[in-house]
């Protein structure tokens, strides 16, 4: 993100590779958890990704602050969670907005 | 204030803008108007039914600016993706990527329109208004322009910004990051107007 300079602190995630998936159906059940997660990228300016977490998740001003400086600093946050086709409409969403985001099951 | 937006009473926003920097700003837009273009399998505008259920393509853009405004949507983007995740990836896109390119188009044809309607007054500039729908339009479209020119510029980390904040006057990438800062400024400002 824009001006501060600092070299993500990058952390592995998961990339939610779903079991003996070879069906894109079989693994939408609604009780297995899904994330969109945010990249940190550095051209997004800081101001712009809290405006559209609240925009678009509708979050406060405080909790979209917090997630955006979690993408700032520590290279990625996720942002929302819920069934694949949804994780999949916010990732869309995010990507329309310029925001680098992707998918993922969280076996957090 | 020049290339800063301002709140305007009631909603919406206000820039003043001169001439040359209308021109900048329509001449970025119509480049990524036809960049964007209607995407691969989005061609077949005869049949409005058959472009409707048209499927967008599968395989990642080959361009850079493309790569960046439409990125893969599984995967760790620090990590090769197996075959399962490039193929999650290209289902996702065959279904998305027409959508999101129609989006973007719309947004950076506002920017083109907004501009055309200003009439140039007396000291060859004009006053920019916006509704409330326009600044979000014209948040996005400034946000797409930055990216597009920061993956021109290969800005793939913060560090690459801070260097090119020290670019020499000489070197022939400084007009384009002279407009990308500049552009900054410009979304920076919007934003402010728009955050509740």
């Amino acid at each position: 993100m824009g001006q501060v300079s600092v070299a993500p602190d990058v952390t592995p995630v998961e990339t939610g590779q779903p079991e003996a998936a070879q069906d894109v159906s079989a693994v939408t059940e609604p009780d297995v958890p899904w994330v969109t997660i945010v990249h940190n990228d550095p051209v997004n300016l800081m101001s712009y990704v809290t405006y559209v977490f609240q925009s678009y998740f509708g979050y406060s001003k405080d909790k979209a602050h917090k997630l955006m400086l979690d993408v700032h600093h520590k290279g990625r946050a996720i942002v929302s969670s819920g069934t694949r086709e949804e994780m999949e409409r916010d990732v869309q969403a995010m990507h329309g907005y310029g925001l680098w985001a992707t998918l993922s099951q969280d076996r957090t | 204030m020049p290339g800063q937006f301002e709140p305007l009473p009631g909603g919406g926003a206000a820039v003043a803008l001169d001439e040359v920097e209308i021109s900048i700003l329509r001449s970025l837009s119509v480049q990524l108007l036809e960049l964007i273009g209607p995407g691969p399998g989005g061609e077949a505008a005869d049949d409005p039914l058959a472009e409707l259920f048209a499927e967008g393509p599968s395989e990642p853009p080959s361009d850079p600016v493309l790569q960046r405004l439409f990125p893969d949507a599984y995967g760790d983007p620090e990590a090769v993706p197996d075959d399962q995740l490039k193929e999650f990836s290209a289902e996702f896109r065959r279904f998305t990527e027409n959508d999101l390119r129609a989006g973007k188009r719309e947004k950076a044809l506002t920017v083109v329109r907004t501009l055309d309607a200003l009439s140039i007054e007396g000291e060859g500039g004009a006053v920019l208004k916006l509704s409330p729908d326009e600044s979000r339009e014209w948040l996005g479209a400034l946000n797409d322009l930055r990216l597009a020119i920061a993956a021109r510029l290969d800005v793939i980390d913060d560090e690459d910004t801070d260097l090119l904040y020290r670019l020499p006057d000489s070197d022939e990438r400084k007009p384009m990051v002279m407009a990308y800062l500049w552009l900054g400024g410009l979304q920076e400002t919007l934003v402010e107007t728009l955050l509740p």
